[in-house]
């Protein structure tokens, strides 16, 4: 993983001619945070903007892996490829990590139309995030018409889904718990469609029952909806008229979107044509609303202040004088002739050249 | 020493029996040491292995063999990955092959290859020790 401009722009012609080598490379690259990760992703941006991509969010043992299989087999018989990224977690002791998607992913292993790329959480919160959009750019930048991104299925990594995704799929099972549990998670609010899994099995059709209607409650008056432009009302008592499932189309005024609750045995991949067809409407949805554009533009923006935060971090600390000056001060605010917040304050008014300074490629 | 970042190792089992524990219990130890592993189950084909070896950018490739196959699966599994430009790849394993043919496989650019009885942490270091040889050179 060399840091010279030769070897990363053979491995960019590599990744241009579609090697498998050379995507898998260039991800480690961006997820170590390697030296001339910001070259090769500054290099690729200019490629993204084709994939769609697809969160799939939800408990341990929801069946997450076995659902992302069975819609890469869907979009590949559509012929469309896919790219797939299973996040597992590290262990907070050892920093280790057993990472097991891929077993759920046999059938569409082999398939040259399919990539799969396993990641360990590797403990800090944000880099998870950070590096899974910029991992979901490469795959997007590849050329593959569908990104997945299947999180760990705990914890604040459903929330950085949401915002690496243009659709996010909240997986549940009947054992997950009643709808309450749910609203508890956090997990509702980040769904644009809802799948409880193994619906098989008894409690399914009363957990999509209530969560179709915490789902009114909720799409109701908060989103400034009156209950006309949603063609029904909140009827509470009892079987309202279905949200518009799937659909969200309706109409140009006010329209809002109202997560589809579906059911499917991923196992045997039921339900799987019609979570395909979910998605597809939430697109069409996120398109004909200007959704899509302001995701990618909040994107946008959120890369650009990480960039920025990271950079001026590393000029400003890495700077031998810089520390060197705050060691002088620490006597003068331990004796309380001077405060932290003057020091930072001076500290930033001397740094002004340093932080205008001409970085070179220094990510970190 | 510790690495630059965590040792990316795959562990797959390769044939027809479905004796994984063994495999298993090597996946569980090197997480322990450190490493992130992705163990891919049963019944892989060296396509299968070679496959998800390039797609998880793995340093190390660790089969199980305890089907007799070995002298068959693991150049088959050196081969693919050298016709996809990996051949950086440390494949190395264990299971029930007689001492002749681990040398004859070692000639061949397979690692070290471990035995019955062979202590977890001796393969832990045995990676360990070849990684941090590739991070010096590479240095």
């Amino acid at each position: 993983m060399s840091a010279a401009p030769a070897a990363s722009d053979r491995l960019l012609a590599d990744f241009a001619a579609r090697k498998p080598a050379a995507l898998a490379r260039v991800i480690s690259i961006v997820e170590n945070r390697g030296a001339g990760s910001a070259r090769l992703l500054a290099a690729l941006h200019g490629a993204t903007g084709h994939a769609r991509r697809i969160g799939i969010t939800g408990p341990p043992g929801a069946g997450k892996s076995t659902l992302v299989a069975q819609l890469v087999r869907a979009y590949r018989s559509r012929g469309l490829t896919a790219g797939v990224v299973a996040v597992d977690p590290t262990s907070a002791f050892t920093g280790g990590a057993l990472l097991g998607d891929r077993i759920r992913m046999e059938a569409v292993a082999l398939d040259p139309g399919v990539y799969i790329r396993s990641l360990a959480t590797r403990g800090a919160l944000g880099g998870l995030s950070a590096a899974t959009r910029e991992i979901a750019d490469v795959l997007d930048a590849y050329g593959f018409d569908r990104v997945l991104v299947e999180t760990v299925g705990v914890g604040q990594s459903e929330l950085e889904v949401a915002r690496t995704a243009d659709s996010c799929v909240v997986v549940l099972v009947p054992e997950s718990g009643d709808a309450i549990q749910t609203l508890k998670a956090g997990l509702m609010e980040i769904a644009d469609v809802l799948v409880v899994n193994k619906a098989d099995r008894p409690g399914a059709d009363r957990l999509r029952a209530e969560l179709k209607v915490m789902l009114q409650v909720r799409s109701g008056p908060r989103r400034g909806q009156t209950a006309s432009s949603r063609g029904a009302g909140t009827d509470l008592s009892g079987e309202p008229a279905d949200p518009p499932e799937g659909g969200g189309a309706e109409g140009a005024h006010g329209s809002s979107w109202v997560p589809p609750v579906l059911t499917a045995v991923a196992a045997d991949g039921t339900g799987i044509p019609e979570l395909l067809g979910a998605l597809d409407s939430h697109h069409d949805y996120l398109v004909a609303t200007g959704g899509l554009a302001e995701q990618r533009q909040a994107r946008l923006r959120a890369r650009v202040a990480e960039v920025v935060d990271l950079e001026l971090r590393a000029r400003l600390w890495g700077d031998a004088a810089t520390t060197a000056w705050l060691e002088g001060r620490l006597a003068a605010m331990d004796s309380g002739e001077t405060t932290p917040f003057d020091v930072a304050r001076e500290l930033l008014k001397r740094s002004g050249r340093l932080l205008a300074g001409e970085g070179d490629d220094a990510p970190r | 020493m510790t690495a630059s970042r965590p040792i990316r190792v795959l562990v797959a089992k390769p044939g027809l029996d479905g004796h994984d524990r063994g495999a298993k219990v090597v996946a569980a130890a090197l997480r322990d040491a450190g490493m992130e592993v992705v163990y891919t189950g049963l019944h892989q084909t060296p396509e299968m292995i070679a496959t998800a070896a390039i797609q998880e950018d793995v340093d190390v490739v660790g089969l199980s063999i305890l089907s007799g196959a070995h002298m068959t699966l693991f150049p088959r599994v050196l081969q693919l990955l050298h016709e996809q430009g990996r051949d950086d790849v440390l494949v190395t394993g264990g299971g029930i092959i007689p001492q002749e043919d681990m040398n004859t496989l070692h000639r061949q650019g397979v690692g070290k290859l471990f035995g019955p009885g062979t202590s977890t942490s001796d393969l832990v270091r045995y990676i360990q020790d070849w990684f941090a040889q590739r991070e010096r050179q590479e240095a």
